[in-house]
């Protein structure tokens, strides 16, 4: 949507509801300051648009809070957040501690909880972590074998075999 | 074995027996497992899913009897296989629906399914008749314990089984209980007992999960959570709140026969009448009539039918194995005059003297 001023965009929506009517106006950052401070300089409406400014302020910082975190990407499979957000499946296990910071409220949102206490497996968690770098590095390996970096490759397959062996 | 040996038999969850059985279908319980060393499903290269689906195939091989066990791979299924095994609770529909290199592994009493490369890489299930979560538990555990001995799960101490939803992280644990609530429906008690589900965070789900409709009157209760809990408190949970639900629906059909018999009684025969007599019949009105069917043998209304028969029906007119018993692929109104002439031959059998459908 474009701001109602100018050819941007328009990210701000605001409702204002002036003798109980609702009036809406979609605005670009710009120009949504200015009616907002503009509208601030009117006696009546001071304190309440103070208030509606400084909130819209806190919401664009914690939007470009969002779009960093969304854009961050796990080392292990590549997927970013983004892509997470839009699909609602994560790319791989690391995914739970790359995005840790993002998935910990949602997780606590869709459980209550944040920790598990049921069923354990035999092998440790940790051999579990350490298989999950062999997505990484088979990933890895087919860009040097693409590259034609064989040195490179080579180094990465004894890797894996010895992961896939259970060496340590 | 052969897919096409299911086709005689009608599978562990409609057997109708165990505790309950006459409101409680079947207890379910399925969990969801990733290979650590693999990217989950959206992630995968098609050799990657084929290098999945080897390493839990040959896993599955070695702990399982080859002669008990079914090991298809969806690829070489058509649409009606598919749909036999979905209409049967082996596979998901998402699963009838995928891509390259999914596979399910049955045994031959239809009491596991093992779905390698659906929305995770490995879903263990395990089902049976009747209200009885426990050994249900027992069943899949040790299935999973078998399985782990040989393949390292995704895991994590803080969070448990890792998913690739966030929904089921934890336990990636869902129990679920399939009741027939006919009598709530009709009085119009169900969304109320729906709500109070809700609220202690227990889904409500038709009879082929997410998203499909409660048809036939039949709900299955599930936990929401996967997180937080042990797999005993979340079957505990489950457990706790279908005795209360079966002791409402008991009371709705208690009020039914005393306070409308005749009503309940004309509903009840009016259903079976249409069922024995109708020329053609879609999949939905099969359902709905087969409900109140189902709840008039449970009541003594009808005598002359039994509830693993009622059962068997719920499962043999669906479109699929419809196709499946009576051979080869059918248009909607060729499947619902085929459906008809199934019923009338079924529900009209024990009465020798009077000339069936066929005859006319």
């Amino acid at each position: 949507m474009k701001c109602q001023q100018c050819d941007k965009q328009a990210t701000f929506h605001i409702t204002e509801v002036t003798h109980g009517k609702p009036q809406e106006f979609h605005l670009c950052e710009d120009h949504a300051r200015q009616y907002l401070t503009a509208s601030a300089s009117e006696p009546e409406g001071a304190p309440a648009m103070a208030a509606a400014l400084a909130q819209q302020v806190a919401v664009t910082q914690t939007a470009e809070e969002l779009a960093r975190l969304d854009q961050q990407a796990c080392p292990v499979c590549g997927i970013t957040y983004l892509e997470f957000r839009s699909q609602g499946r994560l790319g791989c296990p690391h995914d739970y501690a790359c995005f840790q910071t993002q998935l910990e409220p949602l997780i606590v949102n869709i459980h209550g909880e944040s920790h598990h206490v049921g069923k354990r497996p035999h092998t440790p968690a940790s051999g579990s972590e350490d298989r999950t770098q062999l997505i990484r590095l088979r990933r890895e390996l087919k860009e040097a074998i693409d590259e034609e970096r064989y040195e490179r490759a080579s180094a990465l397959r004894d890797e894996i075999q010895r992961i896939e062996g259970g060496g340590t | 074995m052969q897919l096409d040996d299911l086709t005689t038999t009608s599978g562990e969850w409609l057997r109708g027996v165990g505790p309950e059985s006459d409101i409680v279908i079947s207890s379910r319980i399925r969990l969801a497992r990733n290979l650590a060393d693999f990217p989950f499903i959206s992630r995968t290269t098609p050799q990657d899913r084929a290098r999945i689906e080897k390493a839990l195939h040959d896993r599955i091989n070695e702990i399982a009897d080859q002669n008990e066990m079914l090991y298809l791979e969806m690829a070489g299924l058509d649409k009606v296989d598919r749909q036999f095994l979905v209409e049967r609770h082996l596979i998901s529909r998402e699963h009838a629906e995928g891509q390259d290199a999914r596979a399910v592994a049955i045994d031959a009493g239809e009491k596991f399914s093992l779905m390698i490369n659906e929305e995770d890489h490995l879903r263990i299930q395990a089902m049976q008749s009747g209200l009885d979560l426990a050994s249900v538990w027992q069943q899949v555990d040790r299935l999973d314990d078998l399985i782990e001995e040989k393949i390292t799960y995704a895991f994590s101490d803080r969070l448990g089984y890792l998913t690739a939803c966030p929904t089921n992280v934890g336990t990636g644990m869902r129990v679920s209980v399939m009741l027939h609530l006919p009598a709530l429906v009709i009085t119009r008690q169900i969304d109320k007992v729906f709500r109070s589900l809700q609220k202690i965070s227990l889904a409500v789900r038709g009879l082929y999960g997410e998203g499909s409709q409660a048809m036939g009157d039949f709900y299955q209760i599930s936990n929401q959570v996967t997180l937080g809990l042990t797999e005993s408190d979340l079957i505990r949970r489950v457990s706790d709140i279908v005795p209360v639900i079966i002791d409402y629906e008991r009371q709705a059909r208690d009020f039914l026969v005393k306070e409308s018999h005749e009503n309940l009684h004309d509903r009840v025969s009016r259903a079976h009448g249409i069922l024995r007599t109708a020329q053609t019949i879609s999949s939905e009105e099969t359902m709905h009539l087969l409900s109140s069917v189902r709840m008039g043998v449970n009541l003594g209304l009808i005598r002359d039918l039994n509830i693993s028969a009622i059962n068997e029906l719920f499962l043999r007119t669906q479109p699929a194995h419809l196709q499946k018993i009576t051979g080869g692929e059918m248009e909607t109104t060729d499947r619902n005059i085929e459906r008809a002439r199934y019923l009338r031959r079924c529900l009209n059998k024990e009465d020798g003297n009077r000339p069936t459908g066929e005859h006319n």
